[in-house]
């Protein structure tokens, strides 16, 4: 069985109090905001990508739990300077860790220090708050900044 | 009232989550059945399944026999004057969007305004906003105060000709406020208006007397009151159900269909088109009559004691706020924590054993109103402990520690 210290590892409780690159990016060239309708969590992403479709800059803000405060503020970190099409494979390789069997083993060479966020997949009811970052920044690079849900 | 007696009843409870015995305190989502109930349901489905209201043969005059006397049995646990006016639904939501529907289509227009209280369930203010959308009605609020209390003076100002319903939450499901209907009704009728109570989460918890209160719309679930999800009932004076057109089409609301014309049935199957929930009636039937054995003084002071038992302890918990602290209130401890959210709180406390909600409790004006994203919600019921509320505050002090 999973305890809460594999959810609540000491990285995730630093994120939480501490989150990186957290307010608004102004200017901007993308943005969007996510909601979880369930909890009530809201989060905005504003980015900042350049003509070569790299991700100069990226930074969140809003109100969470723990985990999706933790999960955005690791995300902005691991994706600025990377491309856009380095982040599709970050999104599937976090998307298949959060939802994968228990004896699946994150994909590190692709998530690095994302790979703290494993233990959610024990916590059925938390998935959402670890994903919505993700999904958010998808709908903003995608959708032109319609709001990412959860549900 | 013996507590253990009580707990026996209820098979559900006696059961570990992580190795923790389980301490339900989301009683305001949902309660417990007590094995009356579910033996009830059990024996309809072995025994006397089959459908109502039309059957010649033997098992659809039991099951119709035993939804018809489930009918009189809520009819008296919440002394409507007639069967007629009890109207069985899938729930309270379902009650409120059936009064929003076929009495407010009917009776509301573009100059005229219905008003609610700010700390309105979800499903007591949405069925209003469509129905204003459809007409251009105005919704309007009545306010509350910072301890949770409805601002009764602001009410009677925003009462004139111009209101034609009230919507009020007997109790709220987000701040444990039980609102003052019986003035409030009184007031409302003084300007021709109809008021529309939300019994949900009072029903359990404290009497109700429709009659004596004057109440023109009742609604309220079964689910909230130790009875089977998916089944509610709505109760209304049979004049406004008369001139009400119907909500639904099928069988059963019907007395002859050609493709002509169609003759409604009489109260009150007029309301109920289609199969209803029968197990479900009949199992809402036996859980008011195990709420009238156990009676509402012994419940209503036992509940009291496990609230205030719990309210001081949450008063001395540091870094702990809590949200509605209203004078008169049952049941629900709705708080938030400083530096741990709520929803981290839920998954932490789970893992204890401790079941509470965490979340805007379908109430997200509550929400608002309190500059909070979510609160953490413990809230009790006839079978909770002092030992449960000590368990709370238990895993709570491990939250905090997690986070210190």
């Amino acid at each position: 069985m999973f305890s809460l210290g594999d959810l609540y590892k000491e990285v995730i409780i630093d994120h939480t109090k501490a989150p990186r690159n957290f307010g608004k990016l102004e200017p901007c060239s993308h943005d969007a905001e996510g909601f979880n309708p369930l909890c009530g969590d809201q989060l905005h992403v504003y980015l900042q990508i350049d003509d070569n479709n790299i991700i100069e800059d990226v930074k969140f803000e809003g109100q969470g739990c723990s985990i999706s405060t933790a999960s955005a503020s690791l995300m902005t970190q691991a994706l600025k300077g990377k491309s856009v099409a380095n982040f599709n494979t970050m999104f599937s390789a976090f998307h298949d860790m959060a939802t994968a069997d228990m004896d699946d083993k994150p994909d590190e060479d692709v998530l690095g220090k994302l790979a703290v966020l494993a233990g959610v997949k024990e916590f059925p009811s938390r998935i959402k708050c670890a994903t919505l970052c993700w999904h958010t920044v998808k709908s903003a690079i995608e959708d032109a900044g319609q709001p990412a849900k959860t549900e | 009232m013996n507590i253990d007696n009580i707990r026996n009843d209820f098979p559900i409870l006696h059961q570990e989550v992580f190795g923790h015995p389980l301490v339900y305190l989301d009683n305001a989502a949902t309660t417990q059945k007590p094995q009356c109930v579910i033996d009830t349901i059990r024996q309809y489905y072995e025994k006397d399944n089959s459908n109502i209201h039309r059957g010649v043969h033997s098992l659809s005059e039991r099951a119709t026999k035993d939804y018809e006397a489930a009918r009189e049995t809520i009819r008296d646990f919440f002394n409507a004057k007639s069967s007629k006016e009890v109207i069985f639904t899938r729930g309270t939501t379902e009650s409120i969007n059936l009064v929003a529907s076929s009495w407010g289509n009917a009776n509301i227009g573009k100059d005229d305004e219905v008003l609610i209280t700010h700390m309105e369930h979800h499903s007591n203010i949405v069925p209003w906003q469509m129905l204003c959308e459809r007409t251009g009605a105005k919704l309007k609020i009545i306010p509350m105060n910072e301890a949770g209390e409805l601002d009764l003076t602001a009410y009677a100002e925003l009462l004139s000709e111009r209101t034609k319903l009230v919507g009020i939450v007997h109790m709220s499901n987000a701040l444990g406020t039980i609102n003052p209907i019986a003035d409030m009704i009184k007031q409302a009728h003084q300007v021709g208006a109809k008021v529309l109570i939300d019994g949900a989460q009072a029903a359990a918890h404290i009497a109700t007397d429709i009659q004596a209160l004057d109440i023109d719309f009742y609604a309220t679930s079964a689910h909230k009151m130790y009875g089977p999800t998916g089944v509610g009932v709505l109760i209304a004076k049979e004049e406004l159900l008369n001139a009400m057109p119907p909500y639904q089409g099928g069988g059963d609301m019907i007395l002859i269909v050609t493709f002509d014309k169609t003759q409604y049935n009489e109260l009150p199957h007029k309301f109920e088109a289609g199969t209803p929930n029968i197990a479900g009636v009949i199992g809402f039937g036996e859980a008011l009559k195990y709420i009238s054995n156990i009676g509402f003084s012994a419940i209503e002071k036992r509940e009291k004691e496990l609230l205030d038992y719990a309210t001081k302890k949450a008063q001395s918990f540091e870094g702990l706020r809590q949200i509605g602290t209203a004078k008169d209130k049952a049941c629900v401890l709705s708080f938030v924590l400083d530096g741990v959210h709520p929803h981290d709180l839920g998954t932490i406390l789970d893992r204890e054993g401790v079941a509470i909600r965490a979340g805007h409790h379908c109430a997200m004006p509550v929400m608002q109103f309190y500059k909070v994203p979510a609160t953490a919600r413990a809230s009790f019921s006839i079978y909770n402990t002092e030992a449960e509320v000590d368990a709370l505050f238990t895993a709570l002090e491990k939250a905090r520690d997690m986070f210190a």
